[in-house]
């Protein structure tokens, strides 16, 4: 199954919801996503990850790779409605510490306000 | 059923890889995170070997067989690319790679981490990659 991305735009916020696996084969289309230099003009990035079903280190190297210039912007990057099994993997490596992962969309919209 | 699979170097076929791993575990009625993890860590292995050992040549292959010994999954993963080095393998420092804006290196670290006994060998051209997990 590949990486379906879809965005929905309300303001300067972005939600991006995956909906597949992000592995080496299929992390490419969401580098690019993030790469592009309209995402800048976002304050707010939201990841909806309820149906991402699997992560390896090449989706987690796309968000590693792209959120210290998101901070550097003032880009606010959450991640909410992930599954307990891709959590695990973000917890493994200690990303959880390093990334903002709520549970819903409700806190989500709370902690990117603060 | 069967428990060996042999696939060409192309990144699409990490997808099928993990699909017979888990397909081969299935009955061991393991918790969602440990499949999970046990998948991951040998799609790890498989995307390094893929991409690095034998940069992506469809005309080259790699293999994977999975055992069961008593209260352990041990996964012997082959190929005759590039042997993996692993005195040169360093430990990320994942806040270092995340200052830098660094998109690879974590995958063996994520082995490492998941499982109980990580072997590489190389002989006559040929790297084998062993990987334990304890179970119960």
């Amino acid at each position: 199954m590949p990486m379906k991305i879809t965005n929905e735009v309300k303001d300067t916020t972005i939600i991006i919801t995956l909906d597949g696996e992000l592995d080496a084969s299929s992390s490419v289309v969401l580098d690019e996503e993030l790469a592009n230099p309209e995402i800048m003009k976002y304050s707010k990035i939201l990841v909806n990850c309820k149906n991402l079903h699997y992560i390896s280190s090449a989706g987690l190297g796309v968000f590693i790779s792209h959120l210290q210039r998101l901070e550097d912007a003032q880009i606010k990057l959450v991640f909410f409605n992930m599954q307990d099994k891709v959590r695990n993997v973000f917890e493994i490596l200690g990303l959880d510490l390093l990334m903002t992962i709520v549970s819903n969309y409700e806190e989500a919209i709370t902690v990117s306000n603060e | 059923m069967n428990n060996f699979i042999r696939v060409n170097c192309t990144k699409k076929n990490l997808k099928p890889i993990r699909d017979f791993v888990s397909g081969y575990l299935h009955n061991l009625s393991l918790s969602d995170i440990l499949m999970n993890q046990i998948v991951l860590a040998v799609d790890e292995i498989c995307a390094n070997l893929i991409i690095h050992a034998n940069h992506e040549d469809p005309s080259k292959f790699i293999s994977l067989s999975i055992d069961l010994p008593k209260d352990m999954i041990r996964f012997e993963i082959s190929d005759n690319g590039l042997a993996f080095k692993r005195s040169e393998y360093k430990e990320p420092n994942i806040g270092e790679h995340v200052k830098v804006g660094k998109k690879g290196g974590v995958g063996i670290a994520l082995v490492n981490r998941i499982m109980d006994k990580v072997e590489f060998r190389s002989s006559d051209g040929k790297n084998t990659c062993l990987l334990y997990k304890k179970i119960n």
